[in-house]
């Protein structure tokens, strides 16, 4: 096979369309196929990399099927423990303020275990970027229910679907952190099809751009699918996220600019 | 000659951690130690040195800033007392896994639970035991006056960078909140960014295109991996244990009977010693001042020479193990403590000398 | 020497206070001196007591169960350390609100009317350096000019006006000591 590929080497300059972001490790993913999280990764690394600021950018991981993110951006980073992650990063940019500085957390991890990091560090208008991934599940322990499983969504902890007269209702993290003064710009996107990705990344680069203006937080939420959680296949899960996910976690800007945004401008068009 | 105060122990270990170039302090309010934030928060050190202080909403919180802090480097610190350092032993844990230089400075207070704000000696197995998950030490140092409360700031963080491991200054209530006359050693500059990144290179501090990328984790999924990290660590604890310990002795040439204590229980013996003394009992005292590394050859050593040891700590009976398994079964060993907030007084401890030790 | 002393009162009388005036003074005449205050809840309002050890040697223990010197301004530390004065030992202590005068026979013991003094002098926030100076009278551990050192120093400097009131109440306080029980 390789000496067949090595024949047949088309990779000449003029036919590239597609190639690895350099700003990602050149090593294999560890995310299942047709998760959210691999277009995240490479949706950021090309915003630093455009930005030209990797050599003064510090990155959170967190504890989720994105502990490892470190292994693939090509940044210095820290692994926080879980939740934890908001405390780490009001440190760092504390100490290195011309430094940007990001969190990238799960629902587990941003909106339960670490409620309070998080509500503190938007409370207090720490000026660093908040990348949220919400797939409503928790994935890397094996698909328990997470606080933005949906009302009758099933889990490994809610083999029954999500009563939430017993279990409680989905937590709107992003749409509570947008009421605290201390958050900027704050927006809910996703990455399942190529409008929705450059969104995303534009929604990046802004969160980034406003570190050079120490506005305050800036919080990049990403609705994504988890097809082995739900136990879907991608295509499946993508249309279970639009049909189920998005009228509860409508896609759009929240905040912009310190201003909160028009609720019905919020609401995704379909 | 350095500045001479009087100050609370709190107040000095604040002082002497801005002149020894702090970069950051995180904390949280609790009894008997706020003085440390009160202190920091009134004189300002982010307009003069540039030292960050911020108040955070937890101690989980803190402890984890100051994880992040350290992840880049920078010299951090905190301060709780006993139930605000239980919640923080997850990141002491995170930071000795991913080795990471901070002081930690815990002043002790009754428990357990809710207890008591009055002084205590109860968190010395959580402190040189471990106290968080997983096997890691951290290297302990025990204050017996304001005066040591200001220079093991200087010496914690020292220690803390030569090893990149957490250090902590077990104090207590009473030395926290009691003042003395304090000689502060003359403020130290904070180290430019440029210093900083020249004198760690292990740490996150932004990536030039000619590194590699810096990870700070605690984290190898892979069992192979992470018994080596495990390896890597007890190697450094071999090399601290072999060079870093420190005790002090106190008539102890001519003792036939031996106090060994820490901290504020070792002020007190040294008074108990002047009153057993006026009774013709002569003994002696063994102060280790790190606890872990605990001065064991030295246990060992002055164990041969007496003909019993009375340990006081103002606990249940904490550091007596680790002096019964320094000195073996060759001599009588015995505990004297009192514990929830209440301090023995000098002569109690030398009835407890005569009752369980002479008479005993 | 070495001068171990118990200062005990309510809180609000100015109790820390003194001590860390008397401490600060030793530091500044080149002591060694220690100041341990009870502290928490009682610090308001209720009992409050502290500890001073001035010496010219290096200070054992900073908590002790006999003392030099009691200085006691209420019946509660009047109960709690009369019995700690060391025999040969002094006992100061402010009549106003004492219903069990101070009995022992093995202890020099002086009364100062601080609180009445203060009162017609218009001088109650310097209360405390009244019963400072009767102390100062009887044991001059300190010189005046280091007690003004040790004021400074103590003091926070929108409080310096205030120096001379101290020092003027610490010399009225040595003319009111009467003195109950003095032992040859």
């Amino acid at each position: 096979m390789e000496e067949q590929f090595a024949k047949l080497d088309i990779r000449k300059d003029e036919n590239i369309v597609y190639k690895r972001t350099n700003l990602l490790v050149d090593r294999p993913l560890s995310y299942c196929p047709g998760c959210g999280h691999g277009t995240v990764h490479r949706m950021l690394m090309e915003t630093l990399e455009e930005m030209g600021i990797q050599g003064n950018t510090i990155g959170v991981s967190p504890v989720g099927c994105s502990v490892l993110a470190y292994d693939f951006l090509d940044i210095d980073m820290l692994g926080a423990a879980h939740g934890r992650a908001p405390a780490l990063a009001t440190a760092i940019k504390r100490m290195w303020p011309d430094h940007f500085v990001f969190t990238y957390q799960g629902d587990g991890d941003l909106a339960a275990i670490g409620t309070a990091e998080t509500i503190h560090a938007c409370n207090r208008g720490e000026n660093f970027t908040m990348i949220f991934i919400n797939n409503g599940i928790y994935g890397m322990t094996g698909g328990q229910m997470a606080p933005t499983t949906l009302p009758n969504m099933r889990s490994s902890t809610s083999p029954y679907g999500r009563d939430v007269a017993i279990m409680g209702h989905p937590l709107k993290m992003t749409e509570l952190i947008a009421q605290l003064p201390g958050t900027y710009y704050v927006t809910r996107q996703a990455v399942h099809t190529p409008s929705h990705v450059r969104k995303t990344k534009k929604a990046l680069r802004k969160a980034f751009e406003n570190q050079k203006n120490n506005t305050g937080i800036s919080f990049v939420e990403v609705v994504s699918n988890c097809n082995s959680g739900w136990k879907m296949t991608p295509v499946q899960s993508n249309k279970w996220m639009e049909e189920n996910m998005f009228p509860f976690f409508p896609l759009g800007d929240i905040k912009v600019d310190g201003k909160l945004v028009e609720k019905k401008e919020a609401v995704a068009k379909e | 000659m350095g500045e001479l105060r009087l100050m609370k122990g709190n107040e000095a270990v604040a002082e002497a951690a801005v002149r020894a170039g702090c970069d950051g302090y995180f904390g949280y309010p609790i009894t008997p130690q706020s003085e440390i934030m009160e202190y920091l928060m009134a004189v300002k050190p982010y307009e003069t040195t540039g030292m960050v202080v911020l108040q955070a909403e937890s101690e989980t919180a803190s402890i984890n800033m100051l994880y992040g802090g350290a992840g880049t480097g920078k010299m951090v610190m905190t301060s709780s007392s006993s139930p605000g350092i239980s919640l923080m032993q997850e990141g002491i844990s995170y930071m000795a896994g991913a080795e990471l230089p901070a002081l930690i400075v815990n002043v002790v207070r009754g428990g357990p639970g809710l207890g008591t704000i009055q002084p205590s000696q109860a968190d010395y197995f959580q402190a040189v035991k471990g106290g968080g998950h997983g096997d890691y030490k951290m290297i302990v140092l025990a204050p017996a006056s304001v005066q040591e409360m200001a220079d093991f700031a200087k010496l914690g963080f020292d220690l803390a960078f030569k090893y990149r491991t957490p250090v902590m200054i077990l104090s207590d209530g009473a030395i926290g909140q009691m003042m003395e006359k304090v000689e502060l050693f003359d403020p130290i500059p904070r180290r430019t960014d440029a210093e900083l990144i020249a004198q760690c290179p292990w740490a996150a501090t932004g990536k030039p295109k000619e590194r590699e990328h810096v990870i700070i984790t605690s984290l190898d999924l892979d069992p192979a991996g992470q018994e080596r990290v495990n390896l890597k660590l007890q190697a450094k604890y071999r090399q601290i244990e072999k060079d870093e310990v420190r005790y002090e002795l106190i008539g102890c040439d001519d003792a036939e009977y031996l106090f060994i204590a820490f901290g504020l229980s070792a002020r007190i013996c040294q008074k108990s010693m002047d009153l057993a003394r006026a009774k013709s009992i002569k003994v002696g005292l063994l102060r280790p001042i790190t606890l872990y590394p605990f001065p064991e050859k030295q246990v060992a050593e002055i164990a041969k020479k007496v003909k019993g040891i009375l340990v006081v700590e103002m606990n249940a009976g904490q550091m007596i193990e680790d002096v019964r398994l320094s000195a073996g079964c060759s001599v009588k060993i015995e505990h004297y403590g009192r514990f929830g907030g209440i301090i023995p007084a000098p002569d109690e401890v030398v009835r407890a000398l005569e009752k369980q030790i002479i008479g005993g | 020497m070495t001068e171990e002393i118990i200062i005990a009162g309510f809180g609000g009388q100015g109790v820390l206070s003194m001590g860390k005036i008397l401490a600060y003074s030793g530091v500044m005449q080149n002591k060694e001196v220690s100041w341990m205050p009870s502290y928490g809840p009682e610090m308001r309002g209720g009992t409050a007591n502290v500890t001073v050890i001035v010496s010219d040697e290096r200070i054992s223990s900073p908590i002790l169960n006999a003392f030099d010197t009691a200085i006691i301004l209420n019946q509660q530390s009047m109960d709690k350390f009369e019995k700690s004065v060391k025999p040969g030992g002094l006992l100061i202590y402010d009549p106003n609100g004492i219903t069990t005068h101070p009995s022992r026979k093995d202890i020099n013991i002086y009364s100062i009317e601080a609180a009445d003094e203060a009162g017609k002098l218009g001088l109650s926030k310097v209360f405390n350096m009244i019963v400072l100076g009767g102390f100062l009278k009887l044991k001059p551990l300190v010189a005046p000019e280091n007690i003004h050192k040790g004021l400074e120093k103590s003091l926070p400097a929108r409080h310096h006006k205030m120096i001379p009131d101290n020092e003027n109440a610490i010399e009225i306080g040595k003319g009111l000591l009467k003195p109950l029980n003095v032992l040859n």
